[in-house]
């Protein structure tokens, strides 16, 4: 009996702890979903710099872009686009524009992450310059203007008549890369 | 409950005093200790809560800052669920489960004192983070990031209470199913135990199942807070919806794990008042195991509007309303149990009836939420608050509060005081109604939940609430009284206790020897007290 009861609870052990691990393995699942749908519209082609693509243009659609900014909780910069929304045509590709100022009087780095909605645009919003492949670092005061070059695959799903892209500004000027600058800069 | 010392003629030695409940692997006392956590757990909670409603009795903010309101929705739901209504079915389980199934104790009694006394440790180390500097938890149980991020001091040490916790509750669930899958009597089959054994079983294998990947979930936290890994942070590429997808498929079997049990008290009631052997047994089995199945594919209707594709909506809303099937016949059973029964209506019952009404009313309003393009209108107002409060109060307590009454002649030798536990019945019943049928009113109007103040119109019903709750705080403290007095003294209780009473755990004495049963009994041949064959053996007999 007690060799049975150790023989039970070593199991039900080996279960808790594989459950424990399948906490940890629903994260890369749940990138892989968002990746294959597009959910959270932070696909690759969103995030990721993409080759320049040959598209045949459709000119007898037209789609409205429209260009959301937002700040991180704590986020002290200014961020908006140049312009709020734009006309564009399926497979031909776009450049704008976003500024940022620092209005702080330390210098700071921020990320910007992008989102595209609705989900079912994100895996056809192919983007080949944008500022948020990477981070800025910006000094006190300053004013950086930020291209972004992007194109729209034709075989956006028909229904689909406005796309926006949004971005959010993150201060990252704590974490671990980004200590050291800051040490830099004081 | 030192009543369990009565019975002085067990031959090993064993230390008295503190000592004796600290070093206990006595299934006895163990499952004492719990339940009485859990009852010293519940006057906290429940203070918590009147702090809420005293606030809400009128729009404006009267007593407390925000910041605190805040922190005590979110204690009160921690501490209700993981320290009232876990703990004392896990109490039950250790005290009822061994009598049962015929076995002398638990099958693994050194863990089980642990995974007892870690819960006391986890509990004080949470209750201690509301005076820390930057107050309690204040996000929700849910813990959703980015907001539970800013909690300040307290942050590590509410994740670490919550492993506590999750580590108590894992063994305390390992221990149940090695119990019942090695310790039963001879003859007693699977399809022999009573439902009560079968619902903890299940709970059991759903808390195995789920706890560590709460667990997991709160540690990403941790990392993200503190080692700046980015899980939930999307400046570094995490995102905050994966931690609602993470908490929620822990959250939803969560939610059967605190009813489930109940469903076995239940059971185990309904048959002895009405004199009846329970309807259809094999079908509450199947019912039982189907929902804990459904459990797990159904997390997301607590995410409807986070923004999910048409196809996942639709999935998550029939999978959830396939629920209300499994669910639905259990209370068509009960019903069919009681129909035509020679019923009697001691408070034991007076509870089990309740439950079942009112139980059936949150299951409705859940059915109502689980209606995703409704829900967009429903979620994070106080038609919620109503929706759980009606599954968790007159359906959990209401059923932990039953089993106490139930089986407490057994546990003490006494009987308790009928009139009393009347009272404690209509009071709590009447005020329980009155507490939670509004919330769902001002709920549909729009009023938001998790807020200390709003707008002028919800104001009469959030008044009635508040009247509700503090008439339905003050009839426990009857129970408490109630409860201290039966363990004192009272009727002596036959072996028996109740004249429809069935299973083996009437077989014992009132109050059950130290040591239950030392010599197996023998449950072999044509025993069963669920079908109608043992029914006509106890007619004639009685
Ligand atoms: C027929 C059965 C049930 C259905 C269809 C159902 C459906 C739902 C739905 C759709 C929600 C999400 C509402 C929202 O946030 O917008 C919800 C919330 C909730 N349900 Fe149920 N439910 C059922 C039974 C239960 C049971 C038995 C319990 C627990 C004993 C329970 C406890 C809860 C809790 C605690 C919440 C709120 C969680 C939170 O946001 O804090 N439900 N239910
Ligand atoms: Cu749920």
């Amino acid at each position: 009996m007690i060799n049975a009861n150790r023989k039970s609870a070593s199991k039900l052990f080996v279960v808790a702890i594989a459950m424990f691990g399948f906490g940890y393995a629903l994260v890369p699942l749940y990138d892989l979903l968002c990746d294959i749908t597009g959910l959270n519209g932070k696909s690759d082609t969103v995030t990721q710099q993409q080759q320049p693509v040959d598209f045949t243009v459709d000119e007898s659609r037209t789609i409205t872009v429209e260009f959301v900014t937002n700040l991180n909780q704590g986020m002290a910069w200014d961020f908006k686009p140049e312009i709020a929304k734009m006309q564009v045509h399926p497979g031909k590709a776009y450049q704008t524009s976003f500024f940022v100022n620092n209005k702080t009087m330390r210098s700071m780095v921020g990320q910007a992450v992008p989102s595209v909605a609705p989900y079912a645009a994100a895996n056809h919003f192919i983007k080949t310059e944008c500022f948020c492949f990477t981070d800025q670092l910006l000094e006190a005061g300053e004013t950086m203007e930020m291209p972004v070059v992007f194109l729209i695959n034709p075989a956006l799903p028909e229904h689909v008549k406005t796309v926006t892209l949004s971005y959010t500004y993150f201060d990252v000027s704590n974490t671990a890369d980004n200590k050291m600058i800051n040490l830099k800069t004081i | 409950m030192s009543t369990t010392t009565a019975d002085e003629h067990h031959d090993d030695h064993h230390p008295s005093g503190i000592m004796r409940w600290i070093t206990t692997t006595n299934h006895k006392d163990i499952g004492t200790l719990y339940l009485w956590f859990s009852f010293i757990m519940f006057f906290i909670g429940g203070f918590m809560a009147l702090i809420i409603r005293t606030e809400l009795f009128e729009p404006g903010m009267q007593f407390v800052d925000p910041q605190f309101f805040n922190s005590m929705t979110t204690m009160h739901a921690i501490v209700m669920i993981f320290g009232v209504v876990m703990p004392a079915f896990t109490g039950l389980a250790n005290w009822l489960i061994p009598l049962m199934i015929g076995a002398t104790d638990m099958a693994l009694p050194r863990m089980n004192n642990w995974s007892f006394w870690i819960l006391p440790f986890a509990f004080a180390m949470m209750l201690s983070t509301l005076f820390m500097d930057g107050g309690g938890p204040a996000g929700g149980w849910t813990l959703y990031p980015p907001l539970v991020l800013q909690t300040g001091d307290a942050f590590p040490f509410v994740i670490f209470a919550i492993h506590f916790m999750g580590m108590s509750s894992i063994m305390g669930a390992i221990n149940v199913v090695a119990t019942i899958l090695n310790m039963r009597a001879p003859g007693m089959t699977l399809m022999k135990m009573p439902l009560f054994v079968w619902t903890w079983l299940i709970t059991a294998y759903l808390l195995i199942a789920v706890m560590p990947v709460l667990a997991g979930g709160v540690t990403m936290l941790l990392t993200d807070k503190f080692f700046e890994t980015s899980f939930f942070n999307a400046a570094g590429g995490g995102d905050p919806v994966l931690f609602q997808h993470i908490f929620w498929f822990f959250g939803h079997p969560e939610v059967y794990i605190l009813i489930l049990p109940s469903f076995g008290v239940i059971s185990s009631i309904i048959p002895t008042f009405a004199r009846k052997p329970l309807f259809g047994y094999s079908s509450m089995v199947y019912a039982t195991a189907s929902i804990a199945f459904l459990s797990f594919i159904v997390w997301a209707h607590h995410m409807f509007t986070v923004g999910m594709p048409l196809a996942g909506e639709l999935f998550f809303m029939l999978a959830t309303m396939l629920i209300a099937v499994p669910t639905g016949v259990k209370v068509f059973n009960w019903v069919c149990t009681m129909w035509r029964g020679a019923m009697t209506f001691e408070t034991p019952m007076l509870f089990a009836i309740a439950f079942i009404i009112l139980f059936t009313i949150g299951g409705f309003s859940g059915l109502m939420l689980a209606i995703t393009p409704a829900d967009f209108q429903y979620h994070d107002t106080y038609f919620v608050v109503a929706h759980f409060h009606y599954v968790l109060v007159p359906g959990s307590i209401f059923a932990i509060i039953a089993a106490v009454y139930y089986w407490l002649p057994k546990w003490t030798g006494h009987m308790y005081s009928e009139f009393w536990g009347k009272t404690h019945f209509w009071l709590s019943t009447i005020f329980v109604n009155i507490t939670f049928f509004p919330m769902h009113f001002v709920g549909l109007a729009g009023m938001p939940r998790r807020i200390p103040d709003y707008a002028l119109q919800f104001s009469d019903y959030n008044q009635i609430a508040t009247i509700g709750a503090f008439g339905f705080g003050f009839a426990q403290i009857i129970f408490l009284g109630l409860v201290i007095a039966t363990i004192r003294g009272g009727v002596k209780a036959t072996d028996r206790v109740w004249e429809g009473a069935e299973g083996l755990e009437w077989t014992l004495s009132s109050p059950p020897p130290y040591h239950s049963f030392t010599t197996p009994p023998n449950v072999k041949g044509e025993w069963n007290w669920f079908t109608h064959q043992h029914y006509e053996t106890v007619k004639t007999r009685s």
